[in-house]
C-alpha cells in the first residue's frame, strides 16, 4: 500500500464515479453512450475545462482564484467589441486578450507573493476588477460575425459515428496534456507540489517560492483568457455577464478531480475526470428531461460526498 | 582552555551581532568550525543558537561581523545560497514536503533536466545513491509521510550530504529519535566525518555531546562563553557555563531535583481509568493516580503512550473502558468535559496544538481560563494582568512583557506559557507530555522542580517524558508502554533508568 499514494486512490475513486454515472445513464436512457453525446461532453463545457486545468495547478501550489470567471467575462466582451466594433483582425484581439489576461494574473500573483496577501482576497478583488472592466467595455451582449470564425466554427475532428469535437474542445484537451507533462515533467511543475506541501519547507530547501507562485497565477490568467476567447468561439459572441461564478464551478470540478483544496496534493488528470463527471451530471439531468437546478444540486451533493470521502481517507491512512 | 582561531578552520565567524525589535539575540559572537569535526554548539534557551545558526545559513542577516568558509567571505542572504556556498542544514522540524516520495525530496530543486523536462530515472538513482551513502534502508518511492520521523531526518541529511555540503548544520536532530535511532545517526555522522565535512550539531543532549563531539562553544546570552576541546571540559563545568553559574550550584540544582520529596502522596484517587482503549491505538489498560502523585508513562516513541493521554484528554474517543476524575464519571470524554472535570493537558507539539504564536503571553495564560467561564463573565483586563504576571514571576518565564507575542519567546518559554494556561484553570489532574522537549538543560531543571511543587500542591500529575532519568527524578510510579499496550508497572524504589529500560525492552526480539 506503501507505493500507491493518496492521489491515486482519489484518482481512481473519481475514475469509479464517472464510471458508474455513464454506464448507469447508459443503460436508462437510450442513446447516451452514442458518439454524439461523448462529444458534447467536451464541447459543452470547454471552455469551463480550460479554466480548471489552470485553476487545478494553482490549488496544488496551496492558493486559489476567484477571479477567473470575471476575467473570462472580460476576455469575452472585450474580444467580441474589438472585432464586432473596431474591426480588429481576430487573432491579434486573441493576442491582446491573452496579453491581458496573463498579465492580469501575473499582477495578482505579485500582490499575494510580494505583500504576502492571502489569495482569496486578492482575486475576490480580482473578481469585482475584472467584472467592472468588463461592463464598462459595454453593457450588453455583442454578436461577432468574422469570416475567421465561421472557419474556426467549422473546424471539427471526427470521432466517429458522425460526431466530432469541437475547436474549443481540441483546444482543452491540447492544453491537459500539456499541463500533464508541465506538471509532472518540469521543475517549475513539481515546485507547486513542494510549495503547496509546506511553503516554509520549499523556501528552506531553497526553491523559487516567489517565481512558482507569480508564474502559477500568470499562468492561470492566461488559462481565463484562453477560456475565455473558447467561450467567444462556442457563443459567437460576448458579453459581459458571460462566465458569472464559473470560478465556483471551476473548483467544484478540481475537487471532484481529486485535487485537495488545501494543496500538495491532486493530479491534473484529475480535472480532466472532474469535468467529465460535471458534464455527465448534465447530460443526464437532459436526457431525463429534469431541470437543470438538479444537476446543481447533485454537483453540489457529490462535492461533499467527495470532501467527506478524501477526509476519511486521509484518517483510514 | 579557550581555543583561538588554527589555519584548518573551514567557516570562521567574527563578532556577529544580531538585534531584534526589543531583543538583543547576538552580541560579538566569535564562532569557528573545522573540517572533520563534530563541533557542539550549547547553550540555554534564548542563548542565541539559533539565531547564530540561521545567520550562518542565510534565513537571518547578520547586522555586523564577517564570515569566511574555506578562506572565502560570505554572507548568504538566503538558504539556497548558503546551500550553494557548501553550507547544508537539517532542522529540528524536518523541513521537507510530506506528500512526496523520499526520492523527489532528496532531489528536488536539483533535478537534472534536459531541454527543462526532468528525468525520473536519473532523480531515482541518484536519491538512492544518497540514501545510500548515508546507509539508510528505505523505498525511495514511498511517501514521505508514510515514514518514521528518525528516516525523515535521515532523508534530510541524505539530501543535504548530496549537496556536496562542506559544512553540515544539525539543529536539535536527535529530539524525536529513540536511542537506537540516535546511534545510527551518530554512525553515520561519523563517516561524514571522516570524508572532512565539518558538522555542527545543536543539542541539548550533554550525553550525546560527550558521545559524538570534538569541541564544543557555549553561548549564553547571545554571547559566545567559550570554545572547548570536549575531553578537557567536565561535563560540570559545561552545564556551568550554560548557566552562567559555578558548578557547586550545579550540583545543588541537580541534588534538588534528584531527590524527589518525601511527602507521600495521599490515597484519595484523582484518576482512576479502567481498561481505556481504543482499536488499533491503544489496548486496554488500567491506571489510578492520587493526589499528589506523579506517573510516569514510559516507552519509545510509537509505544501508545501519547495515544493514551490522548484518550484521557478526550481528544480520541476511547472504544472500549471507563474513566473517572476526582471519583466522577465522565462519559464519552471530550475536552470540553475533560476541562470541565479538572483536567489539563500540554500536548507533545506545543507550536501546533498548544500555544497560539501571534497571541501575546497575557493571552495565551488566559485562553483556557476565559473559556471556562464564557462569554458573559469577561475577566476585566487588570484581573488578566495580574494574573499573568503572577504565573510569569511563578514560573520565570522570561518575557520582556505581558503583552509579547509568543512566537518572539524561546522554546523553554513558550512551554511555561502553555504550563501557566493550565494552572491558570487549576486543574485537579495535569497530562504533560514531553514537557522538557527541545528545551535545555536549566529549563529542564525548573521545569522538574515546578511539576515537584505541582504535585506538592495536590495535584495528579501524568508525564510522558522520553528522558528516563527525567522521570526517576520526578515519578512515583511509572508505567511502562510497548507496543501499544502497558506491559508493567513500576512504584518508588523501583523508578529507575535501568528498571524502566529493562522493562521496555523485554521481549522486544518476539
Amino acid at each position: 500500500m506503501n507505493r500507491i499514494s493518496e492521489r491515486h486512490v482519489m484518482l481512481a475513486v473519481t475514475a469509479v464515479v464517472l464510471m458508474v454515472l455513464f454506464f448507469g445513464a447508459s443503460m436508462r436512457f437510450d442513446g447516451f453512450s452514442s458518439p454524439f453525446v461523448i462529444a458534447d461532453l467536451f464541447n459543452e463545457t470547454a471552455f469551463l475545462g480550460i479554466t480548471a486545468v489552470g485553476m487545478t495547478l494553482v490549488i496544488i501550489s496551496g492558493g486559489i482564484d476567484l477571479s477567473v470567471g470575471s476575467v473570462i467575462g472580460f476576455t469575452t466582451i472585450f474580444v467580441a467589441t474589438m472585432i464586432s466594433d473596431n474591426g480588429m483582425n481576430p487573432v491579434l484581439v486573441w493576442a491582446a486578450a491573452l496579453a491581458l489576461g496573463t498579465g492580469f494574473g501575473c499582477m495578482m500573483g505579485a500582490l499575494i507573493q510580494v505583500f504576502k496577501l492571502p489569495a482569496f482576497l486578492v482575486t475576490l478583488g480580482g473578481l469585482f476588477f475584472a467584472r467592472g472592466m468588463a461592463f464598462s467595455i459595454k453593457k450588453e451582449s455583442v454578436q461577432i460575425d468574422h469570416p475567421l470564425y465561421d472557419a474556426v466554427g467549422d473546424i471539427a475532428l471526427p470521432i466517429g459515428g458522425g460526431a466530432s469535437l469541437s475547436f474549443p474542445a481540441i483546444l482543452f484537451l491540447i492544453l491537459i496534456a500539456i499541463v500533464v507533462v508541465i506538471a509532472h515533467r518540469t521543475r517549475f511543475g513539481r515546485n507547486l507540489y513542494a510549495i503547496g506541501g509546506s511553503e516554509d519547507s520549499s523556501l528552506l530547501m531553497g526553491l523559487p517560492v516567489t517565481s512558482t507562485k507569480i508564474g502559477v497565477y500568470t499562468f492561470n490568467g492566461f488559462c481565463s483568457a484562453l477560456a475565455g476567447i473558447a467561450m467567444t468561439i462556442y457563443m459567437d459572441s460576448g458579453n459581459p455577464i458571460n462566465a458569472v461564478a464559473l470560478e465556483l464551478d471551476a473548483i467544484a470540478v478540481v475537487v471532484i478531480g481529486g485535487t485537495l483544496l488545501s494543496g500538495g496534493t491532486g493530479l491534473v488528470a484529475g480535472t480532466l475526470l472532474g469535468i467529465l463527471i460535471y458534464a455527465t451530471i448534465y447530460q443526464i439531468t437532459y436526457f431525463a428531461n429534469l431541470p437543470a437546478s438538479l444537476a446543481t444540486i447533485s454537483i453540489g451533493t457529490l462535492l461533499l460526498i467527495f470532501i467527506l470521502a478524501q477526509q476519511s481517507l486521509r484518517r483510514l491512512r | 582552555m579557550d581555543e583561538t582561531s588554527t589555519p584548518t578552520a573551514l567557516l570562521v565567524m567574527q563578532g556577529i551581532s544580531k538585534t531584534f525589535p526589543g531583543v538583543r539575540a547576538l552580541s560579538d559572537v566569535d564562532f569557528e568550525v573545522r573540517s572533520g569535526e563534530v563541533h557542539a554548539l550549547m547553550g540555554e534557551n534564548g542563548a542565541g543558537k539559533s539565531t547564530l545558526i540561521k545567520v550562518l545559513t542565510g534565513v537571518h542577516r547578520r547586522d555586523s561581523g564577517s564570515m569566511t568558509l574555506d578562506q572565502h567571505d560570505i554572507s548568504p542572504q538566503a538558504p539556497i545560497e548558503a546551500e550553494r556556498l557548501g553550507i547544508s542544514t537539517v532542522y529540528q522540524e524536518v523541513n521537507l514536503i510530506p506528500q512526496l516520495s523520499v526520492a523527489e525530496n532528496i532531489m528536488l530543486g536539483r533535478q537534472s533536466t534536459t531541454a527543462g523536462w526532468i528525468s525520473w530515472k536519473a532523480i531515482r538513482q541518484r536519491a538512492q545513491q544518497a540514501v545510500d551513502r548515508v546507509d539508510l534502508s528505505v523505498d525511495i518511492d514511498c511517501e514521505l509521510r508514510r515514514c518514521s520521523t528518525a528516516v525523515q531526518q535521515m532523508v534530510a541529511i541524505a539530501r543535504a550530504v548530496d549537496l556536496d555540503a562542506k559544512l553540515l548544520v544539525l539543529d536539535e536532530p536527535t529530539s524525536s529519535l529513540d536511542t537506537k535511532e540516535v546511534e545510527e545517526l551518530f554512525k553515520v555522522l561519523l563517516r561524514l566525518r571522516e570524508s572532512n565535512i565539518g558538522i555542527v550539531l545543536v543539542t541539548h543532549f550533554l550525553n550525546q555531546v560527550y558521545r559524538i563531539a570534538d569541541r564544543i562553544t557555549v553561548l549564553r546570552n547571545g554571547q559566545r562563553v567559550g570554545t572547548y576541546a570536549t575531553e578537557q571540559l567536565p561535563r560540570i563545568e559545561l552545564v556551568g557555563k550554560m548557566l552562567g553559574k559555578a558548578p557547586q550550584e550545579v550540583a545543588e540544582i541537580e541534588s534538588r531535583t534528584a531527590t524527589v520529596s518525601d511527602t507521600t502522596p495521599s490515597s484519595e484517587k484523582m484518576l482512576e481509568v479502567s481498561q481505556l482503549g481504543r482499536k488499533g491505538t491503544v489496548e486496554p489498560f488500567d491506571l489510578d493516580i492520587c493526589r499528589g502523585e506523579v506517573v510516569g508513562l514510559a516507552g519509545l516513541l510509537g509505544s501508545g503512550r501519547t495515544e493514551a493521554v490522548r484518550l484521557l484528554f478526550g481528544l480520541d474517543r476511547a472504544t472500549t473502558g471507563k474513566l473517572k476524575v476526582d471519583g466522577k464519571r465522565i462519559d464519552k470524554p471530550t475536552p470540553r468535559k475533560a476541562i470541565r472535570a479538572g483536567v489539563a493537558f500540554c500536548p507533545e507539539d506545543r507550536k501546533r496544538e498548544g500555544v497560539i504564536l501571534d497571541l501575546s503571553v497575557r493571552e495565551n495564560i488566559m485562553l483556557a481560563l476565559q473559556a471556562s467561564r464564557g462569554l458573559s463573565d469577561a475577566l476585566s483586563y487588570k484581573q488578566q494582568l495580574e494574573l499573568s504576571q503572577h504565573y510569569i514571576d511563578a514560573l520565570k518565564i522570561k518575557t520582556p512583557s505581558t503583552e509579547t507575542p509568543v512566537g518572539n519567546l524561546s522554546g523553554g518559554n513558550q512551554q511555561k506559557v502553555l504550563l501557566a494556561r493550565w494552572l491558570a484553570m487549576n486543574p485537579k489532574v495535569m497530562i504533560l507530555d514531553e514537557p522538557t522537549r527541545g528545551i535545555d538543560v536549566g529549563a529542564k531543571a525548573e521545569m522538574e522542580t515546578l511539576i515537584e511543587s505541582l504535585r506538592k500542591r495536590g495535584m495528579a500529575v501524568v508525564l510522558i517524558s522520553s528522558e528516563l532519568e527525567e522521570m526517576a527524578r520526578t515519578c512515583q510510579r511509572v508505567s511502562v508502554m510497548r507496543d501499544r499496550m502497558k506491559v508493567g508497572e513500576l512504584a518508588n524504589e523501583d523508578v529507575t533508568d535501568q528498571k524502566m529500560m529493562e522493562m521496555i525492552a523485554q521481549h522486544h526480539d518476539d
